[in-house]
């Protein structure tokens, strides 16, 4: 399967994630699948002029694309023209690059959430004119049209998170390796369910204290963020708490909160990243499928019922009360 | 006079593309396009002051901790707070893992690579070249691929995930370390040094790092950093990619008992540094404003992108003039010998220099990894609870792997009412300025030698990934 690659308005950051694979290592995984990276703009020799040759060769079909994978969101501005983005040495937008390469590739895969929605690139009043592949935020329609289907017959896949977990990019790529992803393998926002149909609050270190309540008042509490501290891994997308991020790390394992990196729109909560927007002092956001009612009555009766141990060890920067041990049987 | 345009440049950070001026085989000038504009300091005016820490990072991929303490440092500063000395200890932890890990990819993954290209084919090193550093498949990228995902388990453990952390704070940092997991990182260091000693260096870290002169430097015959200096040797690579000779750092490490490696200026000597002489000049750039110091700058974008400028690059400058950072530059300051000798080359020791500095830095790095993490302390406070001010104005001065890199804040009402940063490629990548001196690399790259032919000329190359630029922190 032959991957182009190429990195639009964003960080890089997917890609320096990606290095991050392990058991194997990208490469060793890539070539377990027979993935071959025939341009990437971090890893490949190729530069310049042997690069536009390569590019201009996948544009008029005369070399295939399997796979184009896109990293960064696409930049539309100033005006529509693009040119706030201009691949180098080509004199063309990546606009039209992103485009042109999409109508030939088999599959079109958005790495991150900038590629897939605009993401962080478009945070702020959106300085760039910024936009996912295939949505503008939650709106289908970027820098592809609303209803584009690629040659494989699926839409973009938006290997959404900010970073992307390597494993994410990866598997997504496997999977299309072995012609096993089909449109049901994708949620409604386009994004592989075998690590979308999980919630970050899934595995998540801090359950015991949200079982009660127990919230952290401030950032180093190691209570649960939920109520105070703006976290949202109760309602966002991603497997972060059951495979760890970097050997055994994820935001919340650290300390700070779940802010929804997979989601559209991620970039503007219309609040402060740690902090918990609440109506009569009740979080706005609510557990997914959770109804308000329930929420309510289970949160006041397990806050009261809170065991002093879980209640301490919530306000405090490590562990300060340990379980109770149960008694042997004599 | 013919003109040529490299581009797309890959293997640097983000995308780079570069109009060099031929003439008798050789470059006669060169400008340098930072050609992807994105607009960070425009986004985050209005926004709650600590909405900085989370889109920051997000400026980059490769120095995300950086722009992390950068911001954390600006509003500590804003807010009248300093971090926990010990969580100042452990955000100092993280950032030289993450600057030890973007030194490793560059020599193995950006830099070595052109080694390997069949230009070389007659040089009796090649097939080694090849072997270890073909792209994707050698052995020494195999390797430090390995070794990188195994030291970032570092920042996993105390900083959740990388890039794009949240655990830098201006009152520290978020997750306070057991003795546990103290040892953890000691075990993850001992095998980044068997890497460093078995692969890149050959030896022990502590015999390169004392080297102290050149001719020690380019006898070291050991691991690929051997096979680096032997290469050096042999296309006179100390000859290609002249420095001005005028170094910049703003200390790295800050500790309780000071920074790990001092900061400074150094032309031929030391010279006192303030930041208050800083300027970011315009007149190359497609921004509009006046040339202004980073606290009183601004951004917007000129969307007629006018004639007279070619980048989204703006040109720091300090009391006028251009200077260099990097590894380099931040050991000539510091003083470390090695570095002072390179620096007294004819052009700083051009591209052997900066990689040399990097591979110094190397093992200067793993060393103090090992101190740091050995005095953390699992009994004291990693955070102190800081209260935003409503009014403020700080900056964040820190070293990033690539050179000097500053936030600069004003807080008014409560919302950032004005954000500026200048990164270290904005520094090296600069256009030119009012005067027409142009920037680092563009001087650097005159009088390169482009053979007949070539459209992609392989010295341009060796030249602009021994800065190693990071183009997607120039433009932010």
């Amino acid at each position: 399967m032959r991957v182009i690659w190429l990195q639009s308005a964003g960080c890089g950051g997917c890609t320096m994630s990606l290095l991050c694979a392990e058991n194997p290592d990208v490469f060793d995984t890539l070539a377990a699948a027979g993935i071959e990276m025939v341009w990437h703009p971090a890893l490949s020799v190729e530069t310049g002029g042997e690069v536009r040759r390569l590019l201009q060769a996948a544009t008029e079909g005369h070399s295939p694309v399997d796979v184009l994978c896109v990293e960064g969101a696409i930049a539309r501005g100033p005006r529509g023209t693009g040119r706030y983005h201009m691949l180098s040495g080509t004199g063309v937008p990546m606009l039209d690059w992103a485009r042109r390469l999409a109508a030939r590739a088999r599959h079109v895969v958005a790495v991150g959430t900038c590629a897939a929605y605009g993401g962080v690139t478009t945070a702020g009043g959106n300085p760039s004119d910024a936009v996912g592949l295939q949505y503008e935020g939650s709106h289908r329609g970027g820098a592809l049209e609303a209803d584009f289907i690629a040659k494989g017959g699926l839409p973009v896949v938006n290997v959404a998170g900010c970073p992307t977990h390597p494993g994410w990019v990866l598997e997504t790529l496997l999977l299309l390796a072995s012609g096993r992803m089909g449109a049901g393998d994708l949620d409604a926002l386009g994004r592989p369910r075998f690590y979308a149909d999980h919630l970050v609050h899934h595995g998540c270190p801090k359950n015991e204290f949200y079982e009660y309540k127990a919230s952290a008042r401030q950032l180093s509490d190691i209570g649960c963020m939920m109520e105070h501290l703006g976290c949202v891994g109760t309602q966002a997308v991603g497997d972060c708490n059951i495979r760890p991020w970097n050997g055994e790390g994820s935001c919340t394992r650290a300390g700070y909160p779940c802010i929804a990196c997979t989601a559209p729109e991620f970039e503007e909560p219309r609040h402060s990243f740690t902090e918990t927007p609440k109506v009569a002092g009740i979080p706005v956001g609510l557990p997914s499928d959770m109804p308000k009612a329930w929420f309510m009555a289970l949160a006041s009766l397990s806050k009261a019922a809170t065991p002093p141990r879980i209640a301490r060890n919530a306000v405090a920067d490590r562990i300060e009360v340990p379980p109770t041990l149960r008694k042997p049987k004599a | 006079m013919t003109e040529l345009l490299v581009g797309p440049f890959n293997r640097v950070e983000g995308d780079l593309e570069i109009r060099l001026t031929l003439a008798e085989g050789q470059v006669a000038a060169a400008q340098v396009n930072s050609p992807l504009f994105r607009g960070f300091e425009a986004m985050l005016l209005g926004k709650d002051p600590r909405d900085a820490l989370t889109l920051t990072p997000r400026i980059c991929g490769i120095c995300s901790i950086s722009q992390s303490i950068a911001a954390a440092r600006a509003l500590g500063a804003a807010w009248g707070v300093a971090p926990s000395p010990q969580g100042q200890r452990v955000a100092a932890l993280i950032h030289a893992v993450e600057n030890l890990c973007d030194h490793i990819t560059h020599f193995n993954l950006f830099f070595m690579p052109d080694f390997a290209r069949p230009v070389y084919a007659g040089r009796s090193w090649h097939g080694r070249a090849v072997q270890r550093f073909t792209a994707m498949e050698g052995g020494a990228q195999r390797a430090a691929v390995s070794a990188r995902a195994q030291i970032l388990h570092i920042v996993g453990l105390l900083a959740g995930k990388w890039p794009h952390t949240l655990a830098v704070q201006p009152g520290g940092v978020t997750k306070a370390p057991t003795e546990r997991d103290r040892l953890r990182i000691l075990v993850s260091l001992r095998a980044f040094r068997r890497y460093l000693e078995e692969v890149v260096l050959g030896a022990r870290v502590e015999d390169f790092a004392a080297l102290a002169d050149v001719p020690a430097l380019m006898c070291w015959d050991r691991g690929d950093a051997g096979l680096f200096l032997e290469i050096a040797a042999d296309l006179n690579l100390a000859g290609l990619g002249p420095s001005q000779g005028r170094y910049l750092s703003f200390g790295a490490y800050p500790l309780e008992e000071g920074p790990a490696w001092a900061g400074g200026l150094w032309q031929g000597g030391a010279a006192p540094f303030d930041a208050g002489r800083i300027r970011e000049d315009l007149s190359h750039a497609w921004m509009l404003g006046a040339a202004a110091h980073p606290a009183q700058g601004e951004t917007r974008p000129d969307e007629e992108m006018r004639d007279a400028a070619y980048s989204w690059c703006k040109a720091p400058r300090y009391d006028g003039q251009v200077f260099e950072v990097g590894a380099l530059p931040r050991q000539v300051v510091a003083g470390h010998p090695l570095a002072r000798v390179l620096a007294a080359l004819p052009g700083g020791g051009g591209v052997l220099g900066r990689v040399a500095g990097r591979l110094l830095e190397m093992a200067l790095t793993q060393l103090l990894l090992e101190d740091l993490a050995q005095a953390i302390d699992p009994r004291e406070r990693f955070m102190l609870q800081a209260e935003p001010t409503r009014e403020g104005e700080g900056a964040g001065l820190v070293e990033a792997a690539r050179g000097a890199l500053g936030h600069w804040l004003r807080i008014e009402r409560g919302r950032i009412a004005n954000y500026q940063i200048i990164a270290p490629t904005t520094w090296n990548f600069s256009p030119r300025d009012a005067e027409g001196t142009p920037g680092a690399v563009e001087a650097a790259l005159v009088g390169a030698p482009v053979g007949p032919g070539e459209d992609t000329p392989i010295a341009v190359q060796h030249i602009v990934r021994s800065f190693d630029p990071c183009m997607v922190c120039t433009v932010h």
